[in-house]
């Protein structure tokens, strides 16, 4: 177990570090797999949404670092972002992700956005092949106590997702939303939702501007909604009080000499954008423009930090159940290790024992059925006898850190060889660990020579 | 005794200023509902202050400047309280208590002949001009007064930090402000066109002339021109915020010197010269 996160939050970086790390849904399969294929790592997957891009791996023993895979892909100056990236190993690797899927680190504690988010990039991850043996226990723990979290704790239940931030603001702005109209640029999940309380809020109109015009359509149908054409955005938006952009575009889509139309066209009737693009969609000059207001991701964290409070005692014990959750995962990890060494163990003398009962059958000449027992008998008993303390002792060591020192051990002192751990682990994680254990042995085997 | 219960509708009304001074820096409730309820109490007694004076006089016609003064306030507690019942929010408060307590308290130090009615015809006019300039005199101030909380709100929300606590949690949404503003623009504005033709026609029986040079006049006519504007503006425009508050402080500012006018002028005066 060799487990490293690296990565970048809303609260490490600005959005302008997280948009340059961010990678779009498109390409994520294609870093996923490279992420995989990079000499020091086993098997990876990358988280990427709008607050959190993180790498996660399971590296081969005694390999390096994530950053480099990172220095790599981005083929940048690792000063750039270096001091905004956390890294994570093993049980803090594993508490994270716990911690990431059970939306506790999240910009709005319990919105239950981000364990979807997660379970996607899993998804794409395991598509390709990145994730197989160790990291899909992980991740499929991960999900059960983001569950845990969710049933346990009301971390979730007054749960104010960006959405509902939105709502409030807009609120701050508009008083009642009734009679308003909601503008989505881009058809994303993230704009639906948001839309969906808006207009759950009394927000009367809906227009749905995308560059893929089937999806603007299939989504406006939902809502009742109008779509528009991406290309006719500028000539419409100023029918829109509240602006939601969630586009893919590298570029700002919004800028303020657009501001400043609308603001001509609308007679000054405020509008406020919401921008929950990375990279952003809307230029943050914008919101200089009197009666124009716009928040970006990292804005709506602000605003929200008043709900914070509320949460907290139970943000704690869903904290302890997290905690505990890393611990079993651990021990749990560490067994792992030790059952292909005790099957490999007990078939190791078992074949002794058969090869030793077919050497001497012929000077025993023939048997009674009763004798043949006899033999099987007492040949088991003290093939067992024997077994019996190593294998306790490594059923006990599994709980222990210096686990891997004792199962070590055992193996070299029985000559156990490296099939006979895979083909026991297969058990676990079929093929994939193979190809990691075999590695990771032969490296061994290369150390001691 | 109506320099007394005028007094005592200070003391209330302090309660309402001591709320301003607080409400800068922190947010309380409590004090927000005692303000208010001292404000009510203080509306009752002033109302009994302007009733002697009209009782004790005959005539409706606040003859003294500090009389006017203390109708202003009152008027102005009149349009803050009506804003009270259809928005209920005490926030513009913040503003319209400092000026209320102010007026009131310059009418309250003391008592002054009273002249100016006496030469005057047509008192049912002059009272009718009275009232009406003062109603819109407590508009506009109101609509300044919203514009103030409205850059206040406009900053809070720009800026992205002061959202969540302190006083901006309290403010009304933005609309709910420009509403405010922009409701007794709009109230304002008949009340003024109609105080200052019922003026005129008091001025015109009285003095039998239209003297356009008198500073009074010349000052009200440039007010009303400034009102009318805005009115305009903010109709056709739709100026907000920061040019909306410099558009208001320019209407008030024309108010208050078309207001000072009575102390120069030559047809327009409380006290005989």
């Amino acid at each position: 177990m060799k487990f490293q996160l690296i990565g970048v939050n809303h609260k490490t970086a600005p959005v302008e570090v997280r948009e340059r790390l961010a990678i779009p849904e498109s390409r994520l399969a294609e870093a996923c797999k490279k992420l995989a294929e990079h000499p020091s790592v086993a098997e990876g997957m990358i988280v990427s949404t709008c607050n959190r891009v993180e790498f996660i791996a399971n590296m081969k023993n005694g390999a390096g670092d994530l950053r480099e895979f990172l220095r790599e892909y981005f083929e940048a100056d690792p000063g750039q972002f270096e001091s905004h990236l956390y890294e994570f190993r093993e049980d803090e690797a594993i508490r994270h992700i716990f911690r990431v899927a059970a939306s506790l680190d999240s910009m709005v504690v319990g919105e239950p956005q981000i364990l979807g988010q997660v379970k996607e990039a899993y998804a794409t991850a395991r598509a390709v092949g990145a994730v197989r043996a160790q990291l899909d226990q992980l991740l499929t723990r991960a999900f059960a106590v983001a569950k845990r979290v969710r049933t346990e704790t009301a971390v979730g239940s007054s749960s104010v997702s960006i959405a509902s931030v939105a709502v409030e603001l807009a609120e701050k702005i508009f008083g009642s939303l009734n009679g308003k109209s909601v503008y989505l640029v881009g058809a994303g999940k993230m704009c639906e939702l948001a839309a969906r309380h808006l207009l759950a809020h009394g927000a009367a109109s809906l227009f749905v501007a995308n560059r893929t015009y089937d999806r603007a359509i299939r989504l406006a149908q939902k809502f009742n909604g109008q779509a528009i054409e991406f290309c006719r955005l500028y000539d419409t938006c100023d029918r829109a009080d509240i602006v939601i952009t969630s586009t893919g575009s590298p570029n700002f889509i919004f800028k303020p000499e657009h501001g400043e139309k609308l603001m001509a066209l609308r007679k000054n009737r405020p509008m406020f954008f919401i921008d929950i693009a990375v990279p952003r969609d809307v230029d943050p000059e914008m919101n200089k423009i009197d009666g124009i207001f716009v928040y970006d991701i990292d804005d709506l964290q602000q605003a929200v930090s008043s709900h914070f409070a509320d949460r907290k005692k139970e943000a704690e014990r869903a904290e302890a159940i997290v905690n505990d959750e890393v611990r079993k995962f651990h021990a749990r990890l560490q067994t792992l290790d030790v059952v292909p060494t005790i099957v490999s163990l007990q078939d190791h003398l078992e074949t002794i024992r058969q090869a030793e009962i077919d050497r001497v059958r012929g000077r025993l000449g023939s048997m009674t059925t009763d004798q043949e027992l006899a033999v099987e008998a007492l040949t088991r008993g003290i093939v067992n006898k024997i077994m019996h303390t190593p294998i306790s002792t490594l059923k006990t060591a599994a709980r222990d850190p210096e686990s891997t020192t004792v199962i070590d051990l055992v193996r070299r002192l029985f000559n156990l060889h490296d099939d006979a751990k895979s083909s026991g682990a297969s058990k676990v994680a079929r093929g994939a660990s193979s190809e990691t254990s075999s590695d990771s042995s032969s490296e061994e085997r290369r150390q001691k020579s | 005794m109506t320099l007394f219960w005028l007094r005592v509708a200070l003391i209330c009304y302090a309660a309402g200023l001591f709320y301003a001074l607080v409400a800068l820096t922190h947010t309380s409730e409590i004090l927000g509902k005692v303000a208010l309820h001292a404000a009510y109490l203080g509306m009752v007694f002033h109302l009994v202050s302007l009733t002697e004076a009209v009782v004790q006089t005959g005539q409706i016609a606040t003859a003294s400047a500090h009389n006017a003064e203390s109708l202003l306030a009152f008027l102005i507690m009149v349009v803050f309280m009506l804003a009270y019942m259809i928005y209920k929010t005490t926030t513009p408060g913040i503003v319209v208590f400092p000026l209320v307590f102010l007026l009131t308290f310059v009418a309250a130090t003391g008592q002054q002949p009273l002249v100016f009615a006496s030469v005057v015809v047509k008192k049912g006019w002059l009272a009718a001009h009275i009232l009406m300039i003062f109603t819109g005199y407590a508009a506009l101030f109101l609509s300044f007064g919203a514009s103030i909380l409205y850059l206040m709100q406009e900053r809070a929300l720009k800026s992205k930090r002061k959202i969540a606590n302190g006083m901006f949690a309290r403010l009304p949404a933005l609309q709910v402000i420009d509403d405010i503003g922009f409701r007794s623009l709009m109230l304002g504005f008949p009340f003024m066109t109609l105080g200052l033709l019922a003026g005129s026609v008091v001025a015109e029986a009285t003095y039998g002339r239209f003297d356009f040079l008198d500073p009074k006049i010349l000052l009200s006519i440039l007010m009303w021109a400034v009102y009318l504007l805005m009115v305009f503006i903010r109709l056709h425009v739709g100026w907000r915020g920061r040019r909306a508050a410099l558009l208001a402080s320019v209407a008030f500012v024309a108010a208050i010197v078309a207001w000072m006018a009575n102390y120069f002028s030559g047809m327009h005066r409380f006290v005989a010269s």
